[in-house]
């Protein structure tokens, strides 16, 4: 298929194409080309430097690429817009070290990660109407932190503080979510329940996990991307991903 | 939990807030004018008139430090050369007070300053302009230091200069400034800067009302710095600072312009320097270009950590405190001064790192608000993906 016939499919919510990002002549990506489809929870696996982080990070707009393009429901080229622009445009990213604002109350993060009022100015002037105060409550019973809402979020557990990043994703309604690692440092009954959080949440919008552990990638049994060198080395399901011999070789095998 | 879903705007202004506001402002504003005017001057309460000016003088540091503190204790910007903005804001005042002089100034010119016909100039620089109006200069003391802010943060912001180099390159450009003002050429009066100043607004500067007068000016100008200080940091903007100070790539990713937020916040800040740096050069009789000097502005931080950042009260106290203690000391002995102040300043990094208003939150103070409702401790409450299965 050529670029064209694939940006103008209906189904297809995020297409990498050809992407290459160097640093000092590493390439971290190597021609990438990558599609994800509308309402998909497809997972990434990859040896350490496979380029899991990075094509994140450029579809998120925090790297910009040497060369390829990245296109958002068809049309909107992202290489072209800021972080906060593709924020906008609909897709959240949850990043391998649990990242919530410390010195805010965990009710204030999920304030400032709720949908709507992003302007200067209008944040200035924003206020907390009954509406959004309801679905942050509701958010929080959610993530079930609802007891300490007012404690600052950089007193809370490190899987309390998982949940809270995944409950400040939740709470802004975005189409496409990039989760990096969340399960990284959690223990076995908070990786179950994260592994049954993400299903819930893929029934309506479309997520891209990447993720080291194995046994979580199973327990979600979604579609899996296999990088290697910065490009696609395998796709299909785990069971297909797991019998292919060069993954074996390069991740499976040592 | 009803109650832990107050927002901050709610909470900050409570009637117990404008209570202690008024009562601040009535303290400043009203018991000082009272001790000059209506107490015998031999009273041991009596505030003499030539402490008036001095006490302008630190009421105008106190908005300085708290145009500091908004970029630097909340937003995490720590500008070191916002002594530039007021000395901009002032420079904008000196002019007007200038063309105030008229003919009466040691050549008589009824047009150009003083220093102007000594420099053999013999037509008014276009961007002297209008200034012999108050009105346009109020206007220019609001525009230069917030126009030039606006722009110089616009260039940083957007190419996200942060941390140490933001600090280095506010420092390199109230240097560039201050060598700038330095040069005759630039039509500023030179080393000399803008003194000698006759009336302001019809009153002679000299006169004991006049200066009470700019000291309740500035007063005003510090309640009303204060409030939009607050009212910018206890709204929504307010936390999106706090966190992009913390972690700024986040708040991107969550959708918010962090270049747009840093400089909303930088251009409020140096209007509100510049308007304290105009208040201050009526009262102090004379603006020059020792006022951009580096150290100056590194003086600010220290005021402001001594003080307490982020916090707006320590932000004034610290201001006010360190500048008695200039004030003292360098009269009684002025070669202790310097050692002084590094000294503040080590101690308040290493030691208080939450200035003076954190050793006073860490006193054993009665609370009778901030009763935690959590003392129990809370059971761990699990996600709810979990309790559904068991």
């Amino acid at each position: 298929m050529s670029p064209a016939t694939i940006r103008a499919t209906g189904d297809v919510l995020l297409y990498l194409n050809g992407v290459t990002v160097s640093f000092d002549g590493f390439k971290a990506l190597n021609d990438l080309s990558l599609v994800v489809e509308e309402g998909e929870l497809r997972t990434i696996i990859g040896p350490n430097g496979a380029g899991k982080t990075t094509m994140m990070d450029v579809v998120t707009g925090k790297t910009r690429p040497d060369t390829g393009e990245v296109f958002f429901r068809g049309n909107e080229d992202l290489t072209r817009l800021d972080e906060s622009a593709i924020a906008n445009l609909g897709i959240g990213r949850k990043f391998q070290r649990p990242t919530v604002f410390e010195n805010l109350t965990v009710l204030e993060n999920l304030e400032l990660a709720l949908a709507g009022t992003r302007g200067t100015w209008r944040t200035l002037l924003a206020k907390l109407t009954p509406e959004r105060r309801e679905r942050i409550e509701a958010t929080l019973s959610r993530i079930g932190l609802t007891e300490h809402s007012d404690k600052p979020a950089g007193a809370l557990s490190h899987g309390q503080k998982q949940w809270l990043e995944i409950g400040m994703l939740l709470i802004h309604d975005r189409q496409l979510l990039l989760l990096d690692e969340p399960v990284a440092g959690m223990t076995d009954r908070e990786t179950e329940a994260t592994a049954e959080l993400i299903l819930d949440l893929a029934r309506d919008r479309t997520i891209v996990v990447v993720e080291h552990d194995m046994a979580f990638v199973r327990s979600l049994g979604a579609k899996v991307t296999v990088l290697h060198e910065g490009s696609v080395l395998a796709e299909g399901s785990i069971e297909h991903v797991q019998n292919n011999l060069r993954v074996i070789e390069v991740y499976l095998g040592r | 939990m009803r109650a832990g879903l107050v927002s901050a705007e709610q909470s900050a202004w409570t009637p117990r807030f404008w209570v202690g506001f008024a009562i601040a402002l009535l303290v400043l504003g009203g018991v000082i004018p009272v001790l000059n005017l209506a107490v015998a001057h031999d009273s041991p309460v009596a505030v003499p008139d030539y402490l008036v000016p001095l006490l302008g003088k630190y009421v105008c540091y106190a908005i300085l430090a708290l145009s500091l503190d908004l970029v630097w204790g909340y937003a995490g910007i720590l500008s070191l050369g916002h002594g530039a903005f007021f000395a901009l804001g002032g420079y904008c005042m000196g002019m007007y007070l200038m063309r105030q002089i008229g003919t009466r100034g040691v050549y008589g010119n009824p047009l150009l300053p003083d220093f102007m016909v000594f420099l053999n100039w013999k037509e008014l620089p276009w961007f002297w302009w209008g200034f012999d109006h108050f009105a346009y200069a109020v206007a220019m003391i609001v525009l230069v230091p917030g126009v030039f802010a606006f722009v110089f943060g616009w260039l940083a912001f957007r190419s996200r200069v942060t941390g140490v180099y933001l600090s280095i390159i506010t420092q390199a450009m109230t240097y560039a400034l201050w060598l700038a003002f330095f040069r005759n050429d630039m039509g500023f009066g030179g080393n000399n800067g803008l003194t000698d100043y006759k009336d302001i607004l019809g009153w002679d500067v000299h006169l004991a009302e006049t200066r009470l007068g700019l000291y309740l000016a500035s007063v005003a100008g510090l309640g009303i710095g204060f409030l939009v200080c607050r009212f910018i940091t206890v709204s929504k903007l307010g936390r999106v600072l706090l966190a992009l100070r913390d972690a700024e790539s986040r708040v991107r990713f969550l959708g918010y312009s962090t270049t747009n937020a840093k400089l909303f916040v930088f251009t409020v800040s140096a209007v509100l320097a510049g308007i304290a740096g105009a208040l201050y050069v009526p009262q102090v009789g004379i603006i020059n270009p020792s006022e951009f000097s580096p150290g100056n502005s590194i003086e600010i931080a220290i005021w402001v950590s001594v003080g307490g950042r982020g916090t707006l009260t320590g932000a004034m106290i610290g201001a006010v405190l360190v500048n008695l203690a200039k004030t003292w000391l360098t009269g009684a002995v002025p070669e202790i001064w310097l050692f002084f102040l590094g000294g503040l300043f080590v101690l308040t990094t290493l030691v208080f790192p939450h200035g003076i208003v954190g050793i006073l939150r860490n006193l054993p103070w009665p609370r009778p608000r901030r009763v935690a409702p959590t003392k129990t401790p809370v059971p761990v409450q699990e996600p709810v993906a979990i309790r559904k299965r068991a």
